[in-house]
């Protein structure tokens, strides 16, 4: 008989584990605590830098999924137990799963953008988030500010939630700011005449052709960068939002009012409090889980038998999640084997 | 007038929006290669001018897209145009006939 | 504004707030800045809303004023503070309320540093009984005078004489409100409504039938900030700060400021006329200043007090536009009797800035 591999979460790295896994041979289970599989993947329009559909990518995920795989939405794992060589699972369905190892890929949490309470997200008509523009896109709404019309300039500001002691969060979160160029170019696209500013701390371009979309921003576009985090924002009483940064590369503090305010929100760790209590897994000071060894066990615990794929160990991209996945299967057959 | 004894501190605040940016428009059509800055300073670190003096093209073109023309004004006649910061660029900006564009363009709009 | 947005972050904002027997601390300044302020605190309390307040004649400075000003150590005004306390202990009192926000933002920050470092409690506790034999408790609750009149701002809506309704239209009068920085910038969880959206005059205001207006630089300093101001030559950024928040609410045409704040007011209202001077600026209507008010002044129009009687004659910016639009009757004839009925004489009426 086969032996049983348990996924938790069914998003980009749990799909792309289940499908590696079943060609090895194991009987997969996947918990989903959402109604549907594909996590936060359903949530975006276009992908950087390429700027793929986000469901072509779910579509190549879904047909590597074995038929025989088990997948269990609406379901929260509440008990999970290492017992010897198996691992005993129970769902808040009262359904108990039993497994012969477990891979964990629970994905990030976005950041909370009403944390950052004087950017006045929630409070604020014309604030919105990078995830609430990327569903704008994705339902292939017009862009407007609250009064229906089309804003004629629009601010972008990185590091919301991330590189910020304040909201408890001192790490980059790696994917907003080729986000946040992607999405001037974006709105570009569908509003030529609209301003677009990113305000920055640093553009961290890192990525193939990450450094291309942000020269295309400029050059093409004409999308300005503004180095400066944004201090505060205010509402004008006709919506608009007048916003306080320092051009650093100036050294002098700027206002400037904006029809539309994009918050780019980093990613924050999952609720890792059952892993931590009930598998004694470790978490750094960012809340992520911590890998067994940064470089060679990056996709195992320090518990037998419990193995981790994507941002659950730290905001990464869709590419190097669906890496770590591939290597996480790799790792489980090579530990069920022995 | 009683005298106070001192004066209302002017703001240094750049207001964007008060700001006209037709200089920064006039200056990015005669010399489109402004557009691929990337604010590195690699040109003022070599200039001649600003060893001695305040000036920095990486700040001017900042000051134009700012709208802050007033200090551009000031500040361009410093360039020697000995062209070593376009040797130094590494994105290719044609800056000496940036800066020439810029004394022009200025020139143009102050007729106006 | 999403207002359900602002309410559900007022939530997070909450604070213990005692509803008696408060021991009631003065400010420095706030008796020759506006004079009847305090005292219309008290009539309000005592008088108007039977609650017990106590004041110590011996009661000094909190010695904040020193501190900020970067010539009185932190050791030395600890000590004063907790001598302070021990007044309040000998008095059999529990409830501190300062009514500078100053010395608010100042006996917070000597609590949060004791509770953070338990030994610093210690040392002061035996410098002040070495210097006087006192001993202390601590207060059982902290809250600055303004947050008094915060959780009593519905009873006193109800003994309300006036509104703040335009009685000629009905339309709710539009103030603005500035909240004095050591309040809630300090330490967010201990003002109402936190630092960046306070709620603690926004609750005054709706409670007596107004209208809040939020003006972009309302974050923005008076421009008091001690060290602006008390040196000279730091004047010109002082008056600049407050021309900036001038020139924000202006369009939005406020009938009145609020504050918490022994200086915020005065500079609001006295650089008005600075300002005027200057540069030939004014922002009320017809060439006047926009009224500044004290929460106590406010409140005790609202309770139908008699202008002159809260101070409002010492005021660079006339309030009588206000009073107009309020309904508010005054004789003129007595702008400028003292108590006791004596002519006082007429200030310089200025030609930059019109006033009544």
């Amino acid at each position: 008989m086969s032996k049983k591999v348990l996924i938790i979460g069914a998003g980009v790295a749990g799909l792309e584990a289940s499908g590696v896994l079943s060609k090895l041979g194991y009987n997969v289970t996947i918990v989903e605590e959402s109604d549907r599989i594909g996590g936060k993947l359903n949530r975006w329009s276009h992908l950087f830098p390429s700027r793929r559909p986000a469901s072509e990518v779910l579509e190549h995920l879904q047909l590597n999924l074995d038929p025989n795989t088990v997948i269990i939405t609406n379901s929260k794992i509440t008990d999970i137990a290492v017992k010897d060589t198996s691992i005993e699972a129970s769902l808040n369905t009262g359904k108990h799963i039993d497994a012969d190892a477990v891979l964990i890929s629970t994905g990030f949490e976005l950041f909370d953008a009403k944390k950052k309470e004087e950017y006045g997200y929630q409070i604020y008509e014309n604030v919105i988030t990078s995830a609430d523009l990327e569903k704008i896109f994705k339902e292939g709404k017009e862009l407007t500010t609250s009064k229906g019309k089309a804003p004629k300039r629009i601010g972008i500001i990185h590091c919301v939630g991330s590189r910020d002691e304040k909201v408890g969060n001192t790490y980059c979160s790696k994917v907003c700011c080729v986000t946040g160029v992607k999405q001037a170019i974006e709105i570009k696209e569908h509003l030529s005449s609209c301003e677009v500013f990113n305000f920055y701390m640093d553009l961290r371009m890192y990525d193939r052709h990450f450094e291309d979309l942000y020269q295309e921003a400029q050059v093409k576009h004409h999308v300005q960068f503004i180095r400066g985090r944004l201090s505060e924002a205010f509402e004008n009483p006709d919506g608009t939002v007048m916003v306080k940064v320092e051009d650093t590369l100036l050294g002098k503090p700027m206002k400037m009012n904006l029809d539309l305010v994009v918050l780019l929100v980093g990613m924050t760790a999952g609720n890792n409090s059952l892993f931590k209590k009930q598998l004694r897994l470790e978490t750094g000071t960012d809340k992520f889980l911590v890998p067994a060894d940064e470089h060679f066990k990056s996709v195992s615990s320090k518990q037998k038998g419990v193995f981790f794929a994507g941002a659950c160990t730290g905001p990464k991209t869709i590419e190097n999640t669906i890496t770590e996945a591939r290597a996480a299967a790799l790792e489980i057959a090579g530990y069920l084997k022995n | 007038m009683p005298d106070f004894g001192y004066k209302i501190s002017k703001d240094r605040q750049i207001n964007f929006d008060e700001n006209s940016k037709n200089l920064f428009a006039e200056v990015a059509m005669r010399e489109p290669s402004v557009y691929r800055c990337i604010s590195c300073g690699t040109c003022a670190a070599t200039c001649s001018a600003a060893q001695f003096t305040s000036y920095s093209l990486r700040k001017m073109i900042l000051l134009l897209k700012r709208g802050e023309d007033k200090e551009v004004i000031t500040s361009v006649s410093r360039c020697m145009l000995c062209g070593k910061c376009q040797l130094a660029c590494p994105m290719g900006v044609n800056t000496r006939n940036l800066i020439l564009s810029i004394q022009n363009a200025i020139k143009k709009l102050s007729h106006v | 504004m999403l207002q359900e947005g602002k309410k559900a972050l007022w939530k997070e904002y909450q604070k213990e707030i005692a509803d008696d027997r408060y021991f009631y601390v003065r400010s420095c300044v706030r008796q020759n800045f506006f004079p009847a302020s305090e005292t219309t605190f008290l009539r309000i309390l005592t008088e108007e809303l039977g609650k017990s307040v106590y004041e110590h004649p011996h009661h000094t400075s909190c010695s904040g004023v020193g501190y900020h000003s970067d010539v009185i150590p932190f050791e030395t005004t600890m000590t004063m503070v907790a001598r302070q306390f021990a007044l309040m202990t000998e008095s059999g009192f529990m409830n501190f309320v300062p009514s500078c926000i100053t010395s608010f933002g100042l006996y917070t920050e000597v609590l949060e540093t004791w509770h953070h470092f338990p030994e610093v409690e210690a040392r002061i506790r035996e410098t002040l009984r070495k210097a006087t034999g006192r001993e202390f408790e601590k207060p059982a609750n902290l809250a600055h005078a303004s947050d008094i009149i915060y959780k009593l701002r519905n009873e006193i809506a109800d003994r309300a004489k006036y509104k703040l309704v335009n009685h000629n239209t009905g339309q709710p009068l539009r103030g603005v409100e500035h909240i004095g920085c050591h309040y809630a910038k300090m330490f967010p969880h201990k003002g109402v409504g936190g630092a960046e959206y306070p709620y603690v005059l926004v609750g005054m205001i709706e409670s007596w039938g107004g209208e809040v207006v939020d003006y972009p630089e309302r974050r923005h300093c008076c421009g008091f900030g001690f060290r602006q101001y008390l040196v000279k030559a730091n004047r010109g950024y002082s008056v600049a700060s407050s021309k900036k928040k001038f020139e924000s609410m202006a369009p939005y045409k406020p009938d009145f400021i609020l504050t918490n704040c022994p200086g915020c007011p005065y500079f609001l209202d006295r650089w008005q006329y600075a300002i005027a001077e200057m540069e030939g600026t004014t922002y009320g209507e017809d060439g006047m200043g926009i009224p500044v008010l004290t929460y106590e002044e406010l409140a005790g129009l609202v309770l139908g007090y008699d202008p002159w009687d809260l101070g409002l004659q010492v005021h660079q910016v006339s309030v009588e536009p206000l009073l107009d639009k309020m309904g508010i009757p005054y004789n003129s004839s007595k702008k400028y009797l003292g108590k006791n009925g004596k002519f006082l004489g007429v200030p310089f009426k200025p030609a930059a800035i019109k006033v009544c």
